[in-house]
């Protein structure tokens, strides 16, 4: 019955589109995370809903017109928390409830709220298509593409943004980027958990990761782990006990969350020997015992 | 050699001066220890040296170019921090962090190195945040110089570090300049280990009192009695009108 699921193409295509989705969002997240903008991600997903409420008073695509209300809202809030010095979890209240607040009007124009509608709010991966899976593969692939590339620019400004610019980083410009990749990951993952969880699935498995992880690039690798390995289970029992996939996805990605808090509360967790005896154990240990 | 110079620097906030009209050259190779109290200023003209804050009158030059009108000196500089602000559950390794310095991948072979002349290589894979505050200074001296500059600027460093992480700063400091020729610029408190450790000292006090030869200020005991005075002095008066 487990394997037999996965002749299904719809199943085949969610599977896909949630593991890309999965990845995108614990590499992102990390960078908003540590930058303490882990509510970013909420904000620019209710910025979001005012763009598909756009969408569909206008007959257009609302994936379209999520895209564009949300990346613009997200640089506009950007540029006037540098320039007016408001705080960061000022600018995202004021993101946040702002999208709703417009959504809200836009959809009781078009007549109140839909089955669309309900399926941007909680997701629906299990209805992806073809056309969204290419999409959704595509920009994962551009905006991971984009971050190997400016790896060394985004750690440093995100570790410590004064030093960053007295190495000749340009921080403002790689604020502006963070924020773009942030929107239009932010809105590619709506299929997959919906508005309302869109936080959970950048900020949960990466704060589970930093309590085992020693180095960055430790840290994204098991987060990344912990992300893919709540979609890949969360979409099979979503499918076999009939659940809906958003709950099922965060809930296992609690759990993750919930059995790392257990163990460092018994003092299992540490770094140094637990990490390495696990991924010994898993064959990451290259022969001179490096990780 | 001069390959820093500042001309007629003044800094003004609403309501106080926090530099007013300070001129000082930098030579080549250069061990410059800037003393002053809290308030002298030595944080914000660091600021400007840096490029961080071009809200200010005169000029600044680093090697014959103004630092207006182009920032590729910043390649050339390294900088230490007071205390650097960081995540403190921040999932970077002390290599990572030194890593961050490096301005080609290439140079990869510069961060043992750097990481050995700082005497922290055995703590190379180590969390950042696991440090004590003398061991994150010295990973963020090797920061600084895994990028290969030609000066070092510093700012009080060792605050809040026990004595033998400053001294074998100290040392550490001294080696990179007499045998790797780099620049040091320092701010202190400590006027006992500028003393002891720079070739030039600049007194600012937000107006520069002294720069000079170390031996020649330290030496003059008149000089540091009225530094001491002078300064003690603007502190008493700024206290009483604030």
């Amino acid at each position: 019955m487990t394997l037999e699921i996965f002749a299904y193409s719809f199943l085949q295509r969610a599977l896909i589109s949630g593991i890309a989705i999965a990845l995108l969002c614990s590499v992102v997240g990390l960078f908003l995370v540590l930058r303490r903008y882990s509510l970013f991600g909420d904000a620019v997903a209710h910025s979001s809903f005012g763009g598909i409420a756009l969408g569909l008073l206008l007959g257009i695509y609302p994936m379209w017109t999520a895209y564009v209300i949300s990346i613009i809202s997200a640089l506009v809030i950007t540029r006037i928390k540098q320039k007016f010095d408001i705080s960061g979890e000022a600018s995202v209240a004021v993101l946040l409830s702002s999208g709703i607040a417009i959504g809200l009007i836009l959809i009781s124009l078009s007549g109140g709220f839909s089955v669309d509608i309900f399926s941007f709010l909680f997701g629906s991966i299990l209805l992806v298509s073809v056309e969204d899976t290419i999409l959704i593969l595509g920009l994962t692939g551009s905006i991971l593409i984009v971050i190997l590339l400016l790896y060394r620019e985004l750690i440093y400004s995100t570790f410590n943004e004064e030093q960053a610019k007295v190495s000749g980083i340009p921080v403002e410009k790689i604020n502006y980027l963070i924020v773009f990749i942030a929107g239009i990951t932010v809105v590619t993952s709506i299929q997959l958990v919906g508005i309302l969880l869109i936080s959970a699935l950048f900020v949960i498995p990466n704060v589970t990761a930093i309590m085992y992880g020693r180095s960055f690039k430790q840290t994204a690798l098991l987060s990344i782990c912990f992300a893919i390995s709540a979609v890949i289970i969360g979409i099979i029992i979503s499918y076999l006990i009939d659940i809906t996939p958003s709950g099922a996805i965060v809930v296992l990605s609690l759990t993750i969350f919930g059995g790392t808090i257990g163990l460092k509360s018994l003092g299992l967790i540490n770094r140094s020997k637990t990490l390495k005896k696990l991924l010994l154990s898993n064959h990451f240990v290259n022969n001179k015992g490096n990780i | 050699m001069k390959i820093v110079e500042i001309k007629n620097l003044t800094i003004e906030y609403p309501g106080v001066k926090a530099i007013d009209n300070v001129s000082f050259s930098i030579e080549e190779n250069d061990f410059l220890g800037i003393i002053g109290p809290n308030g002298a200023g030595k944080s914000t003209l660091f600021s400007c040296m840096l490029g961080l804050n071009n809200q200010y009158d005169g000029s600044i030059s680093f090697f014959g170019r103004n630092i207006r009108e182009s920032k590729k000196y910043l390649k050339d500089i390294g900088y230490v921090p007071q205390k650097p602000i960081f995540e403190k559950n921040f999932p970077a390794t002390v290599r990572e962090v030194v890593r961050m310095g490096l301005r080609k991948k290439s140079d990869e072979k510069r961060v043992d190195k750097v990481l050995q002349d700082v005497w922290i290589h055995e703590l190379s894979h180590k969390r950042i945040g696991e440090l004590s505050g003398g061991q994150q200074q010295r990973v963020f001296i090797a920061k600084a110089l895994v990028g290969d500059p030609k000066i070092l600027i510093l700012d009080e460093p060792v605050t809040g570090i026990d004595f033998q992480s400053t001294e074998l700063f100290y040392g550490i400091l001294q080696e990179l300049n007499k045998n790797q020729n780099i620049t040091i610029i320092w701010s202190s408190h400590d006027m006992d280990a500028v003393n002891r450790l720079a070739n030039k000292v600049a007194c600012l006090d937000k107006t520069l009192f002294f720069h000079g030869i170390s031996d020649e200020f330290f030496n003059n005991e008149e000089l540091v009695k009225k530094y001491s005075e002078s300064s003690m002095q603007k502190h008493m008066h700024h206290h009483i009108e604030s």
